[in-house]
């Protein structure tokens, strides 16, 4: 056993594969941020509320359906990114073309009335969601013990990510969906329905939200205030990968998911701020983002 | 004639007005977190309580006009500054109440002292507030660190738990209710092994948990409250904490967590409170009335503390027939014994700290629990004299003269 600046290199081991599970939930937020602004140009500030949606619709529909967390897993994210469908129609779908500025008040203020909604009925404190009976327990890994649940987290989380970057960067229906981000016009021209295809681009991008809020409902506490917590903190994510970028964004996600695990072994007062701390070192250095093009 | 008539009516009002003089205005402002991580513990169910209080005393004292206002703090001392500013100036309000968050209270307790006004902790745990940074128009009614501290703490070492680890919230009340708790478990030949202190309002507590477990500490003490309890003690269930033989100690738990929690996770958790709404039949009554603005929901001690807070309060105004000197009132509820429907009889020390009896609580397993808000079990009473610091440890400048 060796020691690494004096924290033994077991706990050590443990605290990285720690900072992976928290980078898998910062992946997935932040994908579905990247996605929505790389194809649609819409600074998502309802994704904190998205996501929030994601777990409370897991906790109403066993509450109220019986549906339990498998189902949830899938059902959630069709309703909420059905709602965010709903959304794209009724507001965004207009402000295209104007400046990102726009979206962005109009996404937060959406947010604020999402959270306003939901604590007015249910209170801050929170609701009650358990671990699915198969994923409870864990393993002795010898350097830690590792509950199934966040291994699962990993998984699903990496298997999510790497499917969307895939399907956006190497299929057919990906590549339509760049050109029309690109030139609308002319991908019209080719018969192929932009509007919407964007307004399916936005639904997917909110289900993915509302899936890592399903994915969270079991360990985290499912409050109203759930996603405005995370959504900075994800949104220093996606500038430091380069907005718009799916695969920075991934990276990104994991890799601060690391940084900010080991900060709090080293110095957990300063846990909250290491992230803002390294956007503000990328901004200087790297305006665009690590893997950002220039605009 | 009719002029003349007018004006005499106009002296008769004059002249009867003396006798009506008793008429006393006061007006109350409830801050708190409406809107965030606290906003269960007090926030709309604090506004709720003080309702009625202010509707039972003027029942019984209708020569007495109350207005209420109340504000979201937002958990931030500049903004809950600003707001008791405006509110003592301004809005000419005479009694502060609630005010979750140590942070806000220690400034709102200062700008009382400045303006003279009353300030009347219900929310806010640090106990400095009634020691090192006492003033004479601040009351601490409710609860405070050392209270928690000694009841949880001391009990958990008498049965076991000798050796702890703290997880702490990083600001005011954090430290204070760490320090206060170390103190408690040391004064019993318990021991600390390790702390970490961690941001307000994270989410995810894996890597404190995991450092709490390597610490091979007997009791995990959590030096926080509100949506950080909960998330320290769900991940904790996951991570086999207590499977593995260590043990949570709540150190600020309210009725409102162990109920977002889910009593599968909470059960078995020992923490210590003033006041349960399931304790008699009093508190049964006052919770079914509370609930009729705040449906399906259960108060906390917070909330209780709001209402008796208010009720004493306006008792201290009455017999002084004025609300303007803010010291004076304050001189006034110490000097009155207390005795409301929800604390029962109880006193305001020289500190500013009202006193009553602590109860220790443990929670109850899904099978024990009966009907919703069926919550705890009493482990033990606290009796008023024993709950919290001694009057001259807490180094008030009010005390040593």
């Amino acid at each position: 056993m060796f020691e690494i600046f004096g924290i033994p290199s077991t706990a050590l081991f443990g605290q990285l594969l720690i900072g992976l599970i928290n980078g898998s939930f910062y992946a997935l937020l932040s994908l579905g941020l990247a996605v929505i602004f790389g194809m649609l140009n819409i600074i998502n500030f309802t994704h904190g509320a998205q996501y929030m949606l994601g777990a409370f619709a897991a906790f109403l529909l066993l509450q109220h359906t019986g549906l339990n967390y498998w189902a949830a897993l899938i059902v959630a994210p069709i309703l909420v990114g059905a709602v965010g469908v709903l959304i794209e129609r009724a507001f965004l779908q207009w402000l295209y073309k104007l400046d990102h500025l726009y979206g962005l008040l109009l996404t937060f203020g959406l947010a604020l009335i999402i959270e306003g909604v939901a604590r007015n009925y249910y209170g801050s404190a929170g609701l009650a969601y358990t671990i699915p009976e198969a994923l409870q327990g864990g393993q002795n890994l010898g350097f830690m013990f590792l509950p199934n649940y966040r291994a699962w987290v990993i998984a699903a989380s990496l298997v999510v990510c790497l499917g969307t970057w895939f399907v956006i960067e190497r299929t057919r229906l990906g590549a339509n969906l760049r050109a029309a981000t690109e030139n609308p016009t002319l991908v019209r021209a080719f018969g192929i329905n932009v509007p919407r295809m964007i307004m399916l681009t936005y639904g997917f991008g909110v289900a993915l939200a509302a899936f890592a809020g399903v994915m969270a409902a079991p360990i985290y506490n499912v409050s109203p205030q759930m996603g405005s917590e995370l959504i900075i903190v994800v949104f220093a994510v996606v500038v430091i990968g380069g907005m718009g970028s799916i695969m920075g964004a991934i990276v990104t996600g994991f890799g601060l998911g690391v940084v900010e695990g080991l900060t709090k072994v080293f110095f957990p007062e300063a846990s909250n701020t290491v992230i803002f701390v390294i956007m503000a070192i990328v901004l200087l250095v790297r305006p665009a983002g690590l893997f950002g093009r220039r605009a | 004639m009719k002029r003349l008539l007018g004006l005499a009516a106009f002296a008769a009002a004059l002249i009867a007005s003396p006798a009506q003089a008793q008429q006393i205005t006061v007006k109350i402002g409830v801050m708190s977190d409406m809107s965030s991580l606290y906003s269960d513990i007090g926030g709309p169910g604090s506004v709720a309580a003080a309702k009625l209080a202010i509707a039972d005393f003027t029942k019984n004292n209708p020569n007495v006009k109350v207005e209420l206002i109340s504000a979201d703090h937002q958990n931030k001392a500049d903004v809950g500054s600003n707001i008791v500013n405006q509110w003592y100036d301004v809005e000419k309000v005479d009694l502060v109440i609630d005010v979750p968050n140590s942070g806000v209270a220690f400034a709102v307790s200062q700008i009382a002292a400045n303006k003279n006004k009353v300030f009347i902790v219900s929310g806010a745990a640090a106990s400095d507030l009634t020691g090192s940074k006492c003033n004479a128009n601040t009351v601490h009614w409710t609860y405070d660190t050392w209270m928690l501290a000694n009841g949880t703490g001391t009990a958990l070492v008498k049965t076991g738990g000798d050796t702890w680890f703290f997880l702490t919230a990083d600001y005011a009340f954090g430290h204070a209710l760490e320090r206060d708790t170390a103190a408690a478990v040391e004064k019993a030949n318990g021991k600390i092994v390790g702390k970490v202190r961690h941001p307000l309002n994270t989410s995810d507590f894996s890597s404190f948990l995991l450092q709490a477990q390597a610490s091979k500490a007997k009791v995990i003490g959590l030096a926080n409250a509100g949506g950080d309890t909960i998330n320290s003690i769900k991940q904790g269930a996951e991570f086999g904490i207590v499977k593995g033989g260590q043990k949570f100690a709540g150190l600020l738990v309210f009725a409102s967590d162990v109920n977002a929690l889910g009593l599968q996770t909470a059960q078995g958790l020992t923490l210590t409170e003033t006041w349960y709404w399931d304790a008699n039949d009093a508190n049964r009554a006052w919770t079914k009335r509370w609930q009729g603005e705040r449906p399906g929901k259960f108060p906390t001690m917070v909330q209780a503390g709001v209402y008796a807070g208010i009720t004493h309060y306006l008792k201290a105004v009455v017999a002084l027939k004025s609300a303007t000197d803010g010291k004076a009132v304050v001189a006034q509820m110490k000097a009155l014994p207390t005795d409301d429907p929800l604390f029962g009889k109880g006193t305001i020390r020289a500190d500013g700290r009202k006193v009553h009896d602590a109860y220790l609580f443990e929670v109850k397993s899904p099978a024990e629990s009966k009907y919703p808000g069926d919550f705890y079990k009493l482990r033990a009473t606290i009796p008023a004299d024993q709950a919290f610091r001694p009057l001259k440890e807490g180094s008030c400048p009010l005390v040593s003269g």
